[in-house]
C-alpha cells in the first residue's frame, strides 16, 4: 500500500473544506454587498418577513413556553440541593434571556425557515427559475438572496425577545402554580434581576442567528445539485449547516460578551 | 449580430461542446436543430453566460460578452426556457409582466397587466387565465405563458427553446406565425431551438445542425432541402438508418 496515501486523502479533505469556506465567504459578501447597494426589492422583504418572522412565532412561543417551565423546574430542584430555592425566579430569567431563548429559539427558526428556503429556492434553481430571472435583468442574489438575508436578520432578533416573555411567563406559571412563589413578588425578583445587557445580548445573538440561517438557506438552495435528489441533499445541508454554526457562533458571542 | 467562436464546454469528462462556429446577422431568424443532447441548450445558455464556456469567444455587435456588456445585453432580451421556468410563487400576468413591473422598465400596475393579458392573447391564451397560477396550467400552456414572457417587453434579441413541443399542431401554427411576425415586424434577432421540421421552414432564415459538438451544417433554409449533407439528410427524413447513431 502506498504510504502516502492517508496523507494525500487529509490533503483533499482540507483543500475541499478550503475551497468550500471560500465559495460561503465570496456568497457572504456578495449577500452583503446586495444588502447594501440599490436597487431594493421592498414586496420581496416584506414577504420574507412574514414568512420568517410572523409565520415563525407560533413554533417560538411553544418552544420558549415549554423551556421555561421545565427550567422553573429544574432550577428549583437543583437549588433546592443547597437550599436556595428562591432564586428560581432570576436564573429562569437570565438562562432564558441569554441562553435558551435565542439559542433554542435559533435552531426551531432553523429547522423551519433554513428548509424552507432552500428548498424554495434550490426548486427554482433545478426548474431553470433562476436562469429565467438572470435573462429577465434580475440579479438572483439580489431579489431572492438580499432580502431573506435581511429579513432573517431583523426579524429572528424579535422573535427572541417575544421568546424570553413567553418563556419568562412559563416560569412563573410553573414557579406560582406549582412551586409555591407568590406572584408579585416572582416578578419584581425577575425585572428587578435582569439587566439591559441580558435582554441585548440575547438580541444580538438572534441577529448573528438569522443571518446565519438565512444564509445557509440561500447558499446551499443556489448551490443545489440537480433534480428532485438535488434539492433534498441541499435543504439537509442548510439545515445542519445553519444549527451547527448558531451553536458555534452562540459559543464565540457567549464568549465575547461575558467570558473575562 | 451574435458570434460564436470555437465555443467549448465540457462537464466533467463529458464534452458537450467542441468548437462551435456560428454567426446569427441582425433581425435573422437563426433555427438550430440537432439529436437529443447534443448540446443545443447549453449553446444558448452559453451565449447568456448561464453557461460559462471552457474556452472560445461569444460576441454580441461586437462585443464580447464575456466583459461587462451582458446587463446592456440582456436589457433588451428575451427568451423562452425549454421546460417554461415560470416562477411557481406569482400568477400568470405577474409572470409575463415580470419586467414591466420593476427595474428600468416598471411602469403602472393597470397597464403592466393590460399589457401581460394582450401578450398572452397573442400566444392564444384568454384572459381568464392571467389569473392562475402557473401550476394549475397545463404543460403547453405553461410553454405559451413563457413564450408571452419572452416577448412581453418587445425585445431586440430572442431566444426560444422548442416553442412547439408539447403543443397541438394548430397551436404549434400559431406559435410559428407568431415567432416569424416578430422577426419580420420588430425586426427582432431570433434564435430557436427544435426538432419540427415544420416549424424549422416556417420560422427559420438560417438553419444550423449541431452534431458531435460541432456545427455539422449551416446554410439558408431554402438549401437545406438541397443539401447533400448525410447528416441533415437523415435528420430531415427521420430515418434510423444513416451515420448518426440511434444511441448515444
Ligand atoms: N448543468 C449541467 N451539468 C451536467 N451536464 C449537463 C448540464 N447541462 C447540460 N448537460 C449535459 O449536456 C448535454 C447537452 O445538453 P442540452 O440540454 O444542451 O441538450 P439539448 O441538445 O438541448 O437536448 P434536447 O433536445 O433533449 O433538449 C447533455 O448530455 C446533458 O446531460
Ligand atoms: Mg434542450
Amino acid at each position: 500500500m502506498d504510504v502516502t496515501a492517508p496523507v494525500a486523502a487529509i490533503g483533499r479533505s482540507t483543500l475541499r473544506s478550503l475551497a468550500a469556506l471560500g465559495r460561503v465567504s465570496i456568497f457572504t459578501a456578495q449577500t452583503l454587498r446586495h444588502i447594501l447597494i440599490p436597487p431594493y426589492y421592498p414586496r420581496e422583504i416584506w414577504h420574507a418577513v412574514i414568512a420568517i418572522g410572523w409565520l415563525s412565532l407560533p413554533v417560538v412561543g411553544m418552544t420558549a413556553v415549554f423551556t421555561g417551565a421545565a427550567l422553573a423546574l429544574q432550577i428549583y430542584a437543583g437549588s433546592g440541593r443547597f437550599g436556595a430555592e428562591s432564586v428560581v425566579p432570576q436564573i429562569v430569567a437570565i438562562g432564558m434571556t441569554r441562553e435558551l431563548g435565542p439559542v433554542l429559539g435559533g435552531l426551531m427558526v432553523a429547522a423551519r425557515v433554513a428548509s424552507s428556503i432552500a428548498a424554495e429556492i434550490g426548486t427554482m434553481k433545478v426548474t431553470e427559475q433562476i436562469d429565467a430571472l438572470v435573462t429577465l435583468s434580475t440579479n438572483p442574489m439580489k431579489y431572492l438572496t438580499a432580502p431573506r438575508v435581511l429579513a432573517a436578520t431583523l426579524t429572528v432578533p424579535v422573535l427572541v425577545a417575544v421568546g424570553d416573555a413567553i418563556g419568562i411567563m412559563g416560569g412563573y406559571l410553573v414557579g406560582t402554580t406549582r412551586l409555591g412563589f407568590n406572584e408579585a413578588a416572582y416578578l419584581k425578583n425577575t425585572f428587578d434581576f435582569l439587566q439591559f445587557w441580558d435582554v441585548g445580548s440575547g438580541l444580538v445573538k438572534g441577529a448573528a442567528f438569522g443571518f446565519l440561517i438565512a444564509l445557509m438557506g440561500c447558499y446551499h438552495g443556489m448551490n443545489s445539485g440537480r433534480g428532485a435528489q438535488g434539492v433534498g441533499a441541499a435543504v439537509k445541508a442548510a439545515v445542519v449547516a445553519s444549527s451547527v454554526l448558531i451553536l458555534a457562533s452562540n459559543y464565540l458571542l457567549t464568549e465575547a460578551f461575558f467570558g473575562s | 449580430m451574435i458570434e460564436l467562436r470555437d465555443v467549448h464546454k465540457s462537464f466533467g469528462d463529458h464534452a458537450v461542446l467542441r468548437g462551435v462556429n456560428l454567426t446569427i446577422p441582425k433581425g435573422e431568424s437563426m433555427v438550430i436543430i440537432g439529436g437529443s443532447g447534443t448540446g443545443k441548450s447549453v449553446t444558448l445558455k452559453s451565449v447568456l453566460g448561464l453557461v460559462k464556456p471552457d474556452s472560445g469567444t461569444i460576441l454580441v455587435d461586437g462585443e464580447d460578452v464575456e466583459k461587462a456588456h451582458r446587463d446592456t445585453f440582456l436589457s433588451h432580451f428575451g427568451m423562452l426556457f425549454q421546460g417554461g421556468a415560470l416562477f411557481d410563487s406569482m400568477t400568470v400576468w405577474e409572470n409575463v409582466a415580470f419586467r414591466l413591473l420593476r427595474g428600468s422598465l416598471k411602469r403602472p400596475k393597470a397597464e403592466a397587466r393590460e399589457i401581460a393579458i394582450d401578450k398572452l392573447r397573442r400566444v392564444g391564451l384568454r384572459s381568464k387565465v392571467a389569473d392562475q397560477f402557473p401550476a394549475e396550467l397545463s404543460g403547453g400552456m405553461q410553454k405559451r405563458v413563457g413564450l408571452a414572457r419572452a416577448i412581453a417587453a418587445d425585445p431586440q434579441i430572442i431566444f426560444f427553446d422548442e416553442p412547439t413541443t408539447g403543443l397541438d399542431p394548430i397551436m404549434s401554427g400559431v406559435i410559428n406565425d407568431l415567432i416569424r411576425e416578430i422577426v419580420v415586424e420588430m425586426g427582432a434577432t431570433a434564435m430557436t431551438i427544435t426538432h419540427d421540421m415544420t416549424s424549422v421552414r416556417a420560422i427559420a432564415d438560417k438553419v444550423a445542425m449541431l452534431h458531435d459538438g460541432v456545427i455539422q451544417w449551416t446554410g439558408p433554409v431554402g438549401e437545406m432541402d438541397a443539401a447533400d449533407d448525410p447528416y441533415l439528410r437523415q435528420f430531415i427524413t427521420g430515418s434510423a438508418e444513416g451515420p448518426i447513431e440511434a444511441v448515444r
